[in-house]
């Protein structure tokens, strides 16, 4: 039972990185009606910078180094809504979507040219001691992330419930007309969500690259994302974060426990498997908001 | 000279179709301070347009709109007409559905505060004062329109009459120069409709702010408000007060179809 719940954790911890992953998506998704494909893109920049700024280029202390990493993702944020964006407003969302392919493109380009192409090392300095509570063991580094990842999420719901940003935020992305009516400009707050979503990215970014070293791949968890869509709704917010650590529990489970009878590779495709059955089921997915739309 | 009454709005032979379309067609409108303006017309007069080209959402191919004596750019975005004090209400409902009747009102009362994330986050005093106050203004409006044991709904669960009310406090909830109502009273049974012709005239009266209304029905219209203008086919066919209109032939044909002598 104890190594039950050990895979059980181990899965959580990698539910929590598609939950933040996911969570980029679903801002994004909600302000501007934008399916954003460079999301995983930006997790794998913002780990790539955050190297640099640390190691490869620049040898800042850790805080200045994450200081700026936030700040290159800042950049990011209003390069794409200003360059990107801004020209497209009011064409279909596909145009939108492949914008944002190309956007992910690109920072994988410029990342390669800047800090190249073989996978890096992130060494922050936080201890990976294994701690015993009833029986189980824990890594103290996935705990320092787990918490991480709490502070970020309860950080987003204050901002989001309780600022005068937050609100007009959640105005825009119920109702573009009637929030511009109130008076918010729509540039800004796209611009606000996107440095929204790249803060969570970094956060997302430098966990997976602290875990598994910085390499392109890092941006392939966006495809791991979708499923996670799916599976909490793309406009919901705490659906998302849940269908997240549903997905990681649930293939770290299967591979571990079924996987064995197959041959393995089961991680692979449970979530997608799952996505489909959420698919059948509930079609907006578990949290997601109906749309019923008056012909 | 007599001193005249400088109009908060005024629009001057505004123009603009959609396609082949004309909507609007040479069209002169003047909102005074203080009054409650109506623009009446039977389906697809263009009021609605007008309303739009009022606040901003579509621009006109012609004319030009004064406010408050100046001339407003033509490009001027409608957040940025918003911020100078035109609020609006919407004919199909534009509430933030996925919000509490208070946190709408409160959205309405973004561009009172001032406030910025970067203060936010430094100097989480000044914000939290500056919403407690905002929050005291927001409390009279839900206060005057008697929405208090609703505040904590959240919009997409309230009944129509309700919704209305509230996007009613939304738009005052920003104190505009000039509120803009599309058909407020729109799908209502008698008795609402004069709870809201009744808060309407309160805001005039009580609150002193200036109003603009579109309805499609006469009946009420006709007795809250001080001067209106009639459209018909995106046309200016009347404008003056009630009783001016009421008596005008043009009008009379537009709504019954039929020409007297």
């Amino acid at each position: 039972m104890a190594f039950f719940f050990e895979v059980l954790i181990t899965g959580l911890m990698v539910g929590i990185m598609y939950s933040l992953v996911a969570l980029g998506f679903a801002l994004i998704f909600k302000a501007s009606d934008v399916f954003n494909m460079a999301q995983g893109a930006m997790s794998l920049f913002a780990a790539l910078a955050l190297y640099g700024f640390l190691e490869q280029y620049l040898h800042l202390p850790l805080w200045l180094a994450l200081l700026c990493t936030v700040a290159a993702m800042i950049i990011w944020a209003y390069a794409i809504v200003f360059i990107v964006l801004k020209p497209l407003v009011n064409r279909p969302p596909l145009m939108l979507f492949m914008a944002t392919f190309g956007v992910a493109y690109l920072m994988e380009g410029i990342g390669q040219s800047i800090y190249g192409t073989q996978a890096k090392g992130l060494n922050l300095g936080i201890p990976d001691e294994m701690y015993e509570v009833a029986g189980i063991f824990i890594s103290s580094f996935d705990l320092f992330f787990a918490g991480v990842a709490a502070l970020l999420v309860l950080g987003l719901v204050w901002f989001f419930q309780k600022t005068r940003n937050g609100r007009a935020l959640r105005a825009v992305s119920d109702d573009h007309e009637a929030a511009l009516s109130v008076g918010i400009p729509l540039l800004k707050a796209w611009t606000l969500t996107w440095i929204i979503a790249g803060v969570v990215a970094t956060v997302a970014g430098v966990a997976w690259g602290t875990r598994l070293g910085v390499q392109f791949s890092l941006s392939f968890i966006a495809l791991k994302s979708l499923p996670v869509l799916i599976i909490g709704g793309i406009d919901s917010i705490p659906g998302v974060i849940l269908a997240g650590l549903i997905v990681g529990a649930c293939e770290t489970l299967g591979e571990v426990f079924i996987g064995p009878y197959v041959g393995g590779g089961i991680q692979t495709f449970l979530p997608y498997l799952l996505a489909l059955l959420v698919l059948y089921f509930k079609p907006y997915g578990l949290f997601g908001k109906e749309i019923v739309e008056r012909v | 000279m007599n001193e005249k009454i400088e109009p908060i709005l005024r629009a001057e032979n505004i123009s603009i179709s959609f396609g082949g379309l004309k909507a609007l067609d040479n069209v002169s409108l003047t909102i005074n301070p203080g009054e409650i303006f109506a623009i009446i017309g039977p389906n697809g007069a263009g009021k609605t347009t007008m309303l739009n080209v009022l606040n901003g959402f579509y621009k006109q191919d012609e004319g030009s709109i004064f406010f408050e004596g100046k001339k407003r750019s033509k490009h001027m975005k409608p957040n940025v007409i918003a911020a100078m004090g035109i609020a609006r209400t919407f004919q199909n409902l534009a509430l933030f559905t996925g919000m509490s009747a208070l946190g709408n009102i409160m959205v309405g009362r973004t561009m009172k505060m001032h406030s910025n994330i970067f203060s936010q986050a430094l100097y989480w005093g000044f914000s939290r004062k500056e919403e407690i106050e905002h929050r005291r203004a927001v409390e009279r409006i839900i206060d005057f329109l008697q929405i208090e044991n609703i505040r904590r709904t959240p919009a997409s669960m309230l009944p129509y009459g309700l919704r209305k009310r509230v996007e009613l406090a939304r738009a005052l909830a920003a104190e505009p120069k000039l509120l803009l109502l599309d058909e407020p009273m729109a799908g209502m049974n008698l008795e609402e409709k004069e709870d809201i012709a009744r808060f309407v005239l309160d805001a005039n009266e009580e609150l002193g702010y200036t109003i603009a209304l579109i309805e499609h029905d006469m009946g009420v219209v006709m007795d809250i408000c001080d001067r209106i203008a009639v459209l018909d086919f995106g046309k200016k066919i009347a404008e003056g007060t009630p009783d001016e209109v009421k008596a005008n032939p043009e009008v009379v044909k537009a709504y019954l179809g039929t020409a007297e002598g």
